[in-house]
């Protein structure tokens, strides 16, 4: 993959989205550009109904435009069949979710090594790949809790480790502390922030608090399915004030 | 990647236990009756062709009646006689020797005990052909046998019930009013394959049945011992041809009796087990179905309650063919624990009723391996549909399902 500082790793071209037909149809895009290159760490943010989630969805390879191109590395997303893009998300993408959505009853560990049974590793290497994602994220000894053993903010640990096992480009992350509290959602920003600054993977998240936002460098406000402004959080939030 | 595949499965399977055990019940015991039956089935054809061997292979049995003798062919056909007998001794040389046999039920009665027995009319010829020897007494004398004395030789059981653990020879019983007086106590045989006692049975001179029990002249099977060595088949056709002759049976005519070696008798016995095993292990098949479409059952529910797991193995790179993969190998795993606990399950069942029912325990690995097929083969075709739900959901509705 292309490392180079400039390239877009991320390119939307007057993407729309519509649900629903007829009566009940509903523009979650609405003609969005935007693009986001290599290492960036970027956080969208939006009123609940903006596109937000549409967005996200979009960026993960889950979703494909009504209109418009979605660009991965310069790949035309909408051209790959599901398996395609099943590859592709196992090879590139890493998702973090609000749910933290690791598989119950099943061992941190298990669930860290599940991508890269997928990438086809096995026995040691696998399981040192995934004892080292989860001492990345700071869950050294916890390695064989089940999930329910574990806090909200170890859960999320667990489900970030799991996305950055498989040393992906991206990772997508879609309310990443809005199940966790203050302290919590602090530190998981800080791991993510870390992974960005130190292993240069580019971060997308989608969060509704300002403070989260405050961690990445860019900030893409949407409203009504449609980009209104981008900025540093400075320059977003510090003429939004405190509003929320 | 599929012992990867394997290896999850059986963590999906034992992550819910309980849900594990009530799904495959059905294959278990499908297949396990399938097993049991079939192998108990076995085990009795086994025997009744030991037993019927026992009796040894050059005999051969001449019994009256046409091979497909139907209601409308009329009439009985006749009985042989004494004079049958002799004739196949005196005229077929490759003969050792041959025996008439006739038999009755009746009941024996001795002081104050009485019991209901088969009684049979022979000869010590008979006693020959089927190597059955007299343990106390003697044999008929040929005086005796010649001139239909009343004198009888009894099976152990009626010993038993008679005259307990004491000596019946020289005592005298009564059957419909007439004495008869023991002469010899035959050896124990035990029960036949069809769980008739061979021991309950009193024995006369034929002459004897004849003109006291019977008063006719009838013979109604001839028991005959073909010389070691010579082939029954060539004994067989003299047999017919001699029969036919005495008989005045005219070319074209079929024959009105049968002869048949032991083989035939063992086939023809075994042949109606054979007929109820299949009829039992087709209601024991149905079973399987049953718990194929159980397995159906439960692997939908499995694939609804898990459609957040679903999401997450998408998302992160599974392809729709590896989820199809990962729940089809569930759902074939959990059917094939289902036959092999099913197998073992069987095997000690069918281990039990023959050891009851003393009869030889012969597990055949062709069926076994048929019953394991077939219970894999029911994974397949009822997980197929469920696994192709799962691996045709959409990412964003399964994370999205609560």
């Amino acid at each position: 993959m292309p490392a180079d500082k400039n390239t877009p790793v991320i390119e939307f071209r007057d993407v729309t989205k519509v649900y629903g037909q007829g009566e009940a149809e509903v523009h979650a895009l609405d003609g969005v550009s935007l693009s986001i290159t290599t290492g960036e760490f970027v956080a969208i943010m939006g009123p609940s109904g903006s596109g937000k989630s549409t967005a996200m969805n979009m960026v993960g390879c889950l979703d494909s435009p009504t209109s418009g191109d979605y660009l991965f590395n310069g790949v035309h997303v909408a051209a790959l069949d599901q398996d395609q893009r099943a590859l592709l998300r196992r090879n590139y993408l890493g998702f973090v979710f609000q749910g933290f959505n690791l598989l119950p009853r099943t061992s941190a560990l298990d669930n860290v090594e599940l991508p890269l049974i997928y990438k086809g590793l096995v026995g040691a290497e696998r399981r040192a790949q995934a004892l080292d994602a989860l001492g990345k994220v700071g869950l050294k000894g916890r390695e064989h809790h089940d999930p329910s053993e574990l806090s909200g903010g170890q859960q999320q640990r667990v489900a970030i480790a799991r996305a950055l096992v498989g040393t992906p480009q991206v990772i997508v992350a879609d309310e990443p502390t809005g199940n966790l509290d203050t302290k919590m959602s602090k530190e998981i920003m800080e791991v993510l922030r870390d992974l960005n600054k130190d292993d240069g993977i580019t971060i997308v998240m989608v969060t509704h608090e300002e403070d989260m936002a405050g961690f990445a460098d860019r900030i893409i406000w949407m409203v009504d399915g449609r980009v209104e402004r981008t900025g540093t959080p400075a320059e977003i939030l510090g003429t939004r004030g405190h509003r929320q | 990647m599929i012992w990867e595949t394997v290896r999850l499965a059986i963590q999906a399977i034992f992550r819910n236990t309980m849900r594990s055990i009530l799904t495959v019940l059905g294959i278990v015991i499908g297949v396990a009756a399938v097993i049991a039956m079939v192998t108990v089935g076995q085990g009795s054809s086994a025997q009744v062709t030991a037993d019927v061997e026992k009796l040894g292979t050059n005999i051969l049995m001449l019994t009256p009646g046409g091979e497909n003798r139907g209601p409308s062919s009329g009439g009985v056909a006749k009985a042989f006689t004494l004079k049958d007998v002799d004739a196949i001794i005196d005229q077929i040389s490759s003969v050792d020797t041959a025996a008439p046999y006739a038999q009755t039920m009746t009941t024996a009665v001795f002081g104050a005990e009485s019991t209901s027995t088969s009684l049979v009319g022979t000869d010590n010829r008979y006693l020959d052909a089927v190597d059955w020897s007299v343990v106390l007494g003697r044999r008929f004398l040929p005086s005796e046998e010649s001139s239909g004395k009343s004198v009888c030789i009894l099976g152990e059981t009626v010993r038993q019930t008679l005259f307990g653990n004491t000596s019946p020879i020289g005592e005298t019983i009564r059957m419909n009013a007439l004495t008869y007086e023991v002469v010899g106590l035959l050896e124990a045989k035990g029960a036949s394959s069809f769980g008739t006692d061979q021991d309950d049975v009193i024995g006369l001179p034929m002459k004897t049945f004849q003109r006291r029990v019977m008063g006719n002249t009838d013979v109604s099977m001839i028991f005959v011992s073909v010389r070691d060595g010579l082939s029954t088949e060539r004994a067989q056709v003299e047999i017919e041809a001699l029969m036919r002759e005495r008989r005045r049976i005219s070319d074209g005519e079929d024959d009105d009796f049968n002869v048949m070696d032991m083989k035939q008798i063992a086939s023809m016995l075994t042949g109606i087990t054979s007929i109820l095993t299949g009829l039992l292990s087709a209601v024991a098949a149905v079973s399987l179905l049953v718990g194929g479409i159980g397995i159906m059952n439960i692997m939908l529910v499995s694939v609804t309650e898990r459609t957040r797991e679903i999401g997450i193995r998408l998302a992160i790179g599974a392809t729709a063919n590896q989820v199809l993969m990962q729940f089809l190998v569930e759902a074939i795993v959990l059917s094939m624990i289902g036959g092999l606990v099913g197998i073992v399950l069987g095997l000690a069942l069918a281990a039990f009723a023959s050891n009851l029912m003393v009869i030889p325990f012969a597990p055949d690995p062709a069926i076994v391996a048929l019953a394991f097929l077939f219970s894999a083969a029911v994974g397949v075709v009822f997980g197929y549909f469920p696994a192709r739900r799962a691996a045709r959901l959409d990412p964003i509705e399964a994370l999205r399902h609560q």
